[in-house]
C-alpha cells in the first residue's frame, strides 16, 4: 500500500505475560478500540514503528505527485487540467496532514524529509512506475488511488488518533479521485480508437503494479502480526488485495477492455476472482531502487528541497526580522 | 453605445490569455516548490488562473460567433494569435522569480479588477466581480512572499532583487493602450490601461521598499505579446506543451 | 538544519458553526502566514468562514494521566443534565 514492508523492531506479537502493566493498560486500550493519543504511554517499538508507517505513507503522497504532475501541463482540456491540478495539490495536502500526525510523536517532518533524501526511508513502489500517455492519468486516479482507498479506508479505524483522523479527512477527500480517474479513461476507452487504445495500454501496464500496492502475500509478510495486534494494520494484505479485485474486474469489463490479466475468472465457490499473481521478483527490485523511475523520482524531490533552501531560510529569516522589530517598538 | 465586435474580442482574448498562460506557468510548480504549504498555495492560484480563463475565453468564443470554446481558443491557436503581455509567458526561473513575476502580474489585475466591475459589459462585470476576490488574495500573499523574501536573508534579497531587475522590463507593457484599448474605454468597457499606471506604481513602489528592494530606473518596455506583433521564444514552447494532445488526437473529446 | 518553520496549530469555523474547531497543524515562518498557509491548506473545500492559528509550543494541554481526577467527577454529577429531571407531561415543554 502506501506504507508497504513495514517493519517492527521485533519478530511475532508481545505476549501478554511479557508485558510491562503499562503495555498491558496499553495493549487493553486497544483492545477495546480506544484511540491512542500524542501524550500517552505506548511502547517504543509502537512508536517507532507508526513514525514509520505514517513517514512511508506522508512520503508516498509527496512523491506521488509527481507521475500525475508530470501531464498538468499536457492535460487537452481547461477543465481537466484543473481537476487533474485539484488533485495533484489534494496529494500534497494529504502528504501535509500525514507529516503532521508524524510529528505529534515527536519526529520532525524536516528529519523524515531528510531520512527520504538519503534514501533511508521509502515511498509506494506504485511511484515508480511512469505516466506514459494520458489515459495513465485516469488508470492512475481509478487504479491507484482505488487501491489506496481500500486500504485507508480500513486505516481510519486504526489505534493511533492523529492518524486516524487524518485518514478520516484523507478519504473525504479521496473519494474525488478514484471517480474523476475512471470518469477520464472512460472518455478514452470510449472516444476513437486511438483514444481506446491507450486506455488499454494504461490498464496492461498498471494492473500488476496496482495491486502489488497491498505488499507481498500474507504468507511471505513477516512483520504484519504485531501490527494486526496494535491495530496500526487492521487488513491483511491479501484481504485488502481481494476486495480491490472484486470491485475493480467488473469497472474494467464496463469500459469493453480486455482484462489485463488472463488468470481474472470469477470463482463461484470462493465468490471472488481469481487472478494471478504478480511478479513478485519485480516488486523487490523496485522496492531496492531499481524501478522505472526511482532515481529520477528521488532526484526531483531532493532538487525541490534544495531549490527551495533560500526560500525556506529568507522568509524564516524575515518573520525574525519582524518579530524583533516588533518587540523593539514595544 | 454599441463597439466592434472584433475589438471586444481582442480585448477579451488579451484577459484570458493573461491568466491562461500565467496560470499555465504557474501550475508547472506543482510537486516541486520549497515546501508543501507553498505548493498547495500555488496550486490554488493556478487554479484560480484557470477558472478565470473560462470565463474570459468562454466569453470571447461567445463574441466571435464561430460556435467555438474557450477550450478551442486555448489549444487550437498559434503563438501569433495569443494576446497575453510577454510577462505572462517568461519562464519561472527559480521560485523568487515567479512570486515576483506574480506579483507585477497580480499588482496589474487587481487595480485592473476593481475598474472592470464597473464595466457597461455585464458579463464583463459579472467576471470581474468573481475574478477580484480571488486577485485580492492573490496580490496579498504574492506581496507578503516578495516582501518576505526581498528582506529575509542576503540570498533571498539578492535573488530578488535580480529577478526585479529581470522582470521590470516586461511591466509598461500592461500599460499599453491602442485603438482597442480606446474604443473599450469609449463604450465604458474597460478603462484606457495607462489610467492604471499612477494606482499600480503606488502599490508595486510600496511593497517593493518595504521588500527593501530598488526600482530599476528604466522605464523601457519589451512589448508585442498583447498586439500579437511579436512574442518571445519561450511561448511556442509552452504551447507546443500545453496543445500537444489536441493536436495529435484532433476532434476527440477528453 | 535547525531552521524548520515552527508548527502552528489550525481551528476552523465552519458556515454554520458555533465555535473554532482543530482541523491539523501546518509550518509557517510567522503568525501571517500561518493563517494564508491555513487559507489555502485547509478551506480548499469551503470549509471555513473564520481561521485560528496558534503555534504549537504555546498550547498547554491536559496530561492523558489526569484524565481520572480531571474529568470522571464531572460523570457523577447527573444533575447537571435536563434529562435527569422528570417533569410531567402535562406541563408541556420545558
Amino acid at each position: 500500500m502506501y506504507a508497504q514492508m513495514i517493519k517492527t523492531a521485533h519478530k511475532g506479537v508481545h505476549k501478554r505475560e511479557d508485558m510491562s502493566p503499562e503495555e498491558r493498560a496499553f495493549q487493553d486500550k486497544i483492545d477495546a478500540d480506544i484511540k491512542i493519543e500524542p501524550r500517552d504511554w505506548m511502547p517504543d517499538d509502537y512508536r517507532a514503528t507508526l513514525i514509520r508507517q505514517i513517514g512511508q505513507h506522508a512520503h508516498s503522497e509527496v512523491v506521488g505527485q509527481l507521475p500525475e504532475g508530470n501531464w498538468i501541463t499536457r492535460a487537452p482540456t481547461l477543465e481537466r487540467k484543473a481537476i487533474l491540478l485539484a488533485k495533484v495539490q489534494d496529494e500534497a495536502g494529504h502528504g501535509l496532514y500525514l507529516y503532521s500526525a508524524a510529528e505529534t510523536l515527536g519526529e520532525t517532518r524536516d528529519e523524515l524529509v531528510r531520512l527520504l533524501h538519503e534514501g533511508r526511508m521509502k515511498y509506494s513502489s506504485i511511484f515508480n512506475y511512469p505516466t506514459l500517455n494520458w489515459a495513465d492519468i485516469g488508470a492512475v486516479g481509478w487504479l491507484v488511488d482505488g487501491a489506496a482507498i481500500v486500504n485507508q479506508v480500513a486505516l481510519q479505524r486504526t489505534s493511533y488518533g492523529p492518524y486516524s483522523r487524518a485518514m478520516i479527512r484523507i478519504c473525504k477527500e479521496e473519494s474525488f479521485h478514484a471517480r474523476q480517474g475512471y470518469h477520464a479513461i472512460m472518455k478514452m476507452a470510449f472516444g476513437t480508437p486511438e483514444q481506446k487504445k491507450q486506455a488499454q495500454d494504461a490498464v496492461n501496464r498498471l494492473w500488476f503494479p496496482a495491486i502489488m500496492m497491498f505488499g507481498p502475500s500474507d504468507a511471505d509478510s513477516t512483520h504484519s502480526e504485531q501490527s494486526m495486534a496494535w491495530k496500526i494494520k487492521v487488513k491483511s494484505n491479501d484481504e485488502l488485495r481481494q476486495q480491490f479485485v472484486d470491485q475493480t474486474v467488473p469497472q474494467i469489463e464496463y469500459l469493453g477492455l480486455d482484462l489485463p490479466d488472463p488468470g481474472i475468472k470469477w470463482n463461484e465457490e470462493r465468490g471472488h476472482y481469481d487472478f494471478s499473481d504478480p511478479d513478485w521478483s519485480e516488486f523487490f527490485d523496485v522496492i531496492k531502487g531499481n524501478g522505472p523511475c526511482n532515481v529520477d523520482r528521488l532526484q526531483n524531490r531532493v532538487a525541490a528541497w534544495e531549490d527551495g533552501a533560500w526560500v525556506r531560510d529568507g522568509l524564516l529569516a524575515h518573520a525574525e526580522k519582524k518579530a524583533a522589530r516588533k518587540v523593539a517598538a514595544e | 453605445m454599441t463597439v466592434d465586435k472584433n475589438l471586444l474580442l481582442q480585448f477579451l482574448l488579451r484577459q484570458g490569455d493573461n491568466t491562461l498562460i500565467l496560470g499555465h506557468r504557474v501550475s508547472e510548480w506543482c510537486g516541486h516548490s520549497p515546501v508543501l504549504e507553498e505548493d498547495i498555495a500555488l496550486a490554488n492560484t493556478a487554479l484560480d488562473l484557470i477558472g478565470q480563463t473560462q470565463m474570459w475565453l468562454g466569453y470571447a468564443a461567445e463574441v466571435q460567433g464561430e460556435g467555438k470554446t474557450a477550450d478551442d481558443l486555448a489549444f487550437l491557436r498559434d503563438a501569433w494569435d495569443f494576446r497575453n503581455v510577454l510577462l505572462t509567458e517568461l519562464p519561472n526561473g527559480d521560485f523568487g522569480q515567479t512570486l515576483m513575476r506574480q506579483f507585477l502580474f497580480d499588482a496589474f489585475q487587481s487595480v485592473l479588477m476593481g475598474r472592470l466591475m464597473g464595466s457597461t459589459d455585464e458579463t464583463v462585470a459579472a467576471i470581474a466581480a468573481k475574478a477580484s476576490k480571488e486577485v485580492a488574495y492573490h496580490v496579498e500573499r504574492s506581496a507578503d512572499t516578495v516582501v518576505g523574501l526581498g528582506d529575509g536573508t542576503e540570498e533571498s534579497h539578492n535573488r530578488m532583487q535580480a529577478a526585479l531587475e529581470y522582470l521590470w522590463p516586461y511591466v509598461g507593457e500592461m500599460f499599453e493602450s491602442d485603438e482597442t484599448d480606446a474604443a473599450m474605454a469609449a463604450a465604458g468597457i474597460a478603462p484606457d490601461p495607462s489610467t492604471l499606471r499612477a494606482e499600480y506604481d503606488a502599490l508595486v513602489t510600496r511593497v517593493l521598499a518595504e521588500a527593501t528592494l530598488t526600482l530599476p530606473e528604466s522605464r523601457y518596455a519589451h512589448k508585442g505579446g498583447r498586439t500579437g506583433r511579436m512574442h518571445t521564444e519561450h511561448l511556442g514552447h509552452l504551447l507546443a506543451t500545453m496543445q500537444w494532445l489536441q493536436r495529435a488526437y484532433p476532434g476527440c473529446e477528453w | 538544519m535547525k531552521n524548520e518553520w515552527p508548527l502552528w496549530e489550525v481551528f476552523i469555523r465552519g458556515q454554520h458553526g458555533m465555535s473554532h474547531r482543530h482541523v491539523g497543524s501546518l509550518h509557517a515562518p510567522d503568525a501571517d502566514m500561518a493563517i494564508k498557509n491555513a487559507r489555502d491548506v485547509y478551506t480548499r473545500r469551503n470549509e471555513g468562514v473564520s481561521i485560528w492559528v496558534v503555534e504549537a509550543r504555546h498550547i498547554a494541554a491536559t496530561a492523558p494521566g489526569d484524565k481520572g481526577p480531571l474529568f470522571e467527577p464531572s460523570e457523577s454529577k447527573v444533575y447537571r443534565h435536563p434529562t435527569f429531571f422528570d417533569i410531567p407531561d402535562e406541563v408541556g415543554h420545558m
